[in-house]
């Protein structure tokens, strides 16, 4: 079990839907929306928000700057 | 836990640099000049030079980069941004000034002052976004753009030459891949020359700590260019999809391209 | 009080730049201006004043240097001979849209093209006409003698921070290349940064921690935007127009015709006006100082005291002629005459002209 818990928040309507950060998380927790935000991107979300570690590769390769990452102890 | 116990401002690990403005990167989607924008701000935060920092703009799709960067900012020509920050720098010299430019902006209307600039050895910091392609204008060959790609100039791919004809062992057409750091990096007046990438979070941390020691040589003093290639994507002209466009850099433009330090402290790096 | 010096024109425009207090220099060789920067690096003004000096590789690199330091609020300067100042115009034109206040000196030669290094006036129209993309004007003073190539410094920085935009010293081989006496100014302090910093709020030299960063551009995407700047560029040059003529009148007040000539062309034209007077010709000379702005109301003015016709006398083909017309309005005869080639015209033969193409037999 790991001794540390992650979580994101996507500013979603800045968020462009490229998917750069889906592909670049090592757990598999985000995924692109069905909805879509104001500029009719499909915005990025946790979909997956209990495997978020925290790691901040996300937010590290969002062209856009929309990610901010948490981490907390257990 | 829940997210929202997660999601607090003692917890951030994480967020885009105080010194990029709140304006959105007109970018397109998953295009790599954001990236760089962002770490480049990143870099000017932890070194706490903001007030002191002055960037040079180019033309090209970062023309208004200046938009988005919470420091002072001149837009120059086409091609003409290592001359601007030259200027700058000269009359300035405890000012940390960076130019930042695309590839056809750097290595084809302005390759005269890039390479007189790197000659001169200014101490500046030069970021270059090769993207094989003229961006801003729709996708038109540039002088990276890889043997066979397709542009908008080589509908049927780049041919340095094109086929042999009777005399000829190969007719001059479009020319090779012009490996502009490389070259630049033989002369004595740069200091640093690496190139590096930002498709991954591993690369982004390399070209972020690239960036950092190109900014930090100029900060201390050490006279001489930094210059610091990022290879990049234009996923909209190379007609992908973003995530598909890094996924062809990696498995094309690298090859071309490789990634690394060329020269470190003023010393090519041996291969 | 001023130091006496004999001096090359070329010589006095650079040690005017030193003088005034002038912060950098960036240029490329060109007869027959390459004195300033010959002359400059001579003089070693990194060690009088703290001053740059800058071979660059280009006109196009010098123009773009002036752009940044410029940018940053330093006094900042270049020259050039024709066929290099077609090159800077990229720049000028940047530098118009950016309201970047600079000084260049263009000490022009025959051409087109490579053309001659012999003296020329025929770089009238690329500094007065713009000369670069985009609505925009430079400020053109027209030297007429190696003091004012020194004295056009000092005005020419004045009047390029007073309205934000480039001031062009239009000289030519002539005046360039003559030795005069010439009163120097006395040295004055380059500005400091923190002078600079509390005059020049707009110049980009560093944000002030918690103030707005400053943007330097010419660009913006904005139509409406870009109207409202291109309007506001028009005002500023109509107020120049307004406040900023320059010129010098001689033997005008009964003049009949009037010798319209400026730089070189006014010393000969000068002389010309003697010569008709003293054949009894009520001849006198009207000599543009600003050639942008031009004296417009100056020829109005007497064309409404009685002059009937103006001669305009120029080392081209005929290029300020086209701005004697217009303040003429067809009122009455205005024609050119003028050599070229680095042909100079002798003071008899713009006499002779005078009396054939205005006076009439
Ligand atoms: C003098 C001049 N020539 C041509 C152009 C048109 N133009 C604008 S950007 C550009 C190429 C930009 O390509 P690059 O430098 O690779 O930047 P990118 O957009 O790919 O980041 C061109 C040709 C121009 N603005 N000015
Ligand atoms: S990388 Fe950024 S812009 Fe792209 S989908 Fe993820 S959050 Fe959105
Ligand atoms: S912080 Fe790491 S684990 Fe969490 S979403 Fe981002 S990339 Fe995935
Ligand atoms: S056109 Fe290409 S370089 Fe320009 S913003 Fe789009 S993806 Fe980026
Ligand atoms: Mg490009």
């Amino acid at each position: 079990m790991a001794s540390f818990k992650g979580a994101i928040s996507v500013d979603t309507e800045r968020c462009k839907g490229c998917g750069v950060c889906v592909v670049n998380c090592p757990m598999g927790v985000i995924s692109l929306a069905k909805e879509v935000n104001g500029k009719g991107y499909n915005y990025a979300y946790m979909a997956e928000p209990d495997k978020c570690i925290g790691c901040a590769s996300c937010g590290i390769v969002c062209p856009d700057g929309v990610i901010s990452v948490y981490k907390a102890k257990l | 836990m829940t997210v929202q116990d997660i999601i607090k401002p003692e917890n951030l690990v994480y967020q885009k640099s105080k010194l990029l403005t709140n304006k959105p990167f007109h970018y397109c989607p998953g295009c790599g000049h954001g990236t760089v924008h962002r770490i480049i701000a990143e870099v000017l935060e932890e070194l706490g030079v903001g007030d002191k920092t002055i960037g040079v703009s180019p033309v090209g799709c970062a023309v208004m980069a200046y938009d988005y960067f919470d420091v002072d900012f001149a837009e120059a020509a086409h091609g003409r941004a290592p001359a601007v920050a030259t200027g700058i720098k000269r009359v300035w010299p405890d000012k940390v000034v960076f130019s930042y430019q695309g590839d056809g902006d750097l290595a084809a209307i302005g390759t005269c002052e890039t390479i007189h600039t790197c000659n001169r050895g200014e101490n500046i910091t030069m970021i270059f976004v090769n993207n094989g392609i003229y961006g801003m204008t729709g996708g038109q060959m540039a002088p990276t753009t890889l043997e066979g790609m397709k542009t908008a100039t080589t509908p049927y791919g780049r041919k340095a030459t094109l086929p042999a004809g009777a005399g000829f062992d190969g007719i001059p057409n479009n020319g090779y891949p012009l490996h502009i750091t490389e070259l630049i990096a033989r002369l004595p007046g740069t200091k640093y020359v690496t190139r590096q990438a930002v498709y991954d979070p591993a690369h982004v941390r390399n070209a972020k700590k690239a960036i950092k020691k190109a900014f930090e040589n100029q900060i201390n003093g050490k006279s001489g260019v930094n210059f610091v290639e990022i290879v990049s994507n234009c996923n909209s002209n190379w007609k992908m999809e973003p995530v598909a466009a890094n996924k062809w850099l990696v498995e094309n433009m690298l090859p071309e391209y490789p990634l690394g330090d060329i020269k470190v402290d003023g010393k090519l790096v041996e291969k | 009080m001023g130091e006496l010096k004999l001096m090359k024109g070329n010589e006095a425009l650079a040690e005017a730049a030193i003088r005034y207090g002038a912060d950098a220099y960036f240029g490329y060789p060109i007869t027959p201006q390459s004195e300033v920067i010959e002359y400059l690096s001579e003089q070693n003004p990194y060690e009088r004043t703290g001053m740059v000096v800058l071979q660059a590789e280009s006109e196009l690199a010098a123009i773009n240097m002036v752009y940044g330091a410029g940018a940053s609020g330093k006094r900042v300067m270049t020259s050039s001979s024709s066929p290099g100042v077609c090159l800077k115009q990229e720049g000028l034109a940047y530098i118009a849209g950016a309201e970047i206040p600079c000084v260049f000196a263009d000490v022009v030669r025959g051409g087109p093209g490579l053309g001659t290094i012999q003296p020329s006036q025929a770089d009238y129209f690329q500094n007065t006409k713009g000369g670069g993309n985009g609505d925009y004007r430079n400020l053109v003073l027209a030297p007429a003698s190696v003091q004012e190539m020194c004295d056009f410094v000092a005005l020419g920085f004045d009047l390029a921070f007073k309205y934000r935009m480039a001031a062009c010293i239009l000289s030519d081989g002539a005046i360039g290349q003559m030795m005069e006496k010439v009163v120097l100014p006395d040295q004055k302090p380059r500005m400091t940064d923190e002078e600079i910093k509390a005059k020049y709020p707009w110049a980009i030299n560093g944000r002030k921690n918690g103030t707005q960063h400053r943007i330097i551009t010419s660009l913006d995407l904005d139509s409406a935007k870009m109207e409202e700047h291109n309007i506001h560029l028009q005002k500023k040059y109509k107020e120049i127009e307004e406040n900023e003529v320059r010129y010098e009148m001689i033997n005008c007040d009964d003049a009949e015709y009037v010798f319209v000539a400026y730089g070189s062309s006014a010393r000969i034209a000068q002389k010309s006006v003697q010569l008709g007077r003293e054949a009894g010709l009520k001849v006198g000379l009207l000599r543009p100082i600003t050639l942008w702005p031009y004296p417009t109301k100056a020829i109005d003015a007497l064309i409404k005291k009685g002059v009937k016709g103006f001669l305009s006398v120029e080392l081209s083909c005929g290029q300020m002629i086209e701005d004697v017309r217009l303040a003429c309005n067809g009122r009455v005869k205005a024609e050119h005459f003028g050599r070229v080639g680095g042909i100079i015209h002798t003071p008899e033969e713009v006499l002779e002209a005078m009396k054939k193409q205005i006076i009439g037999e």
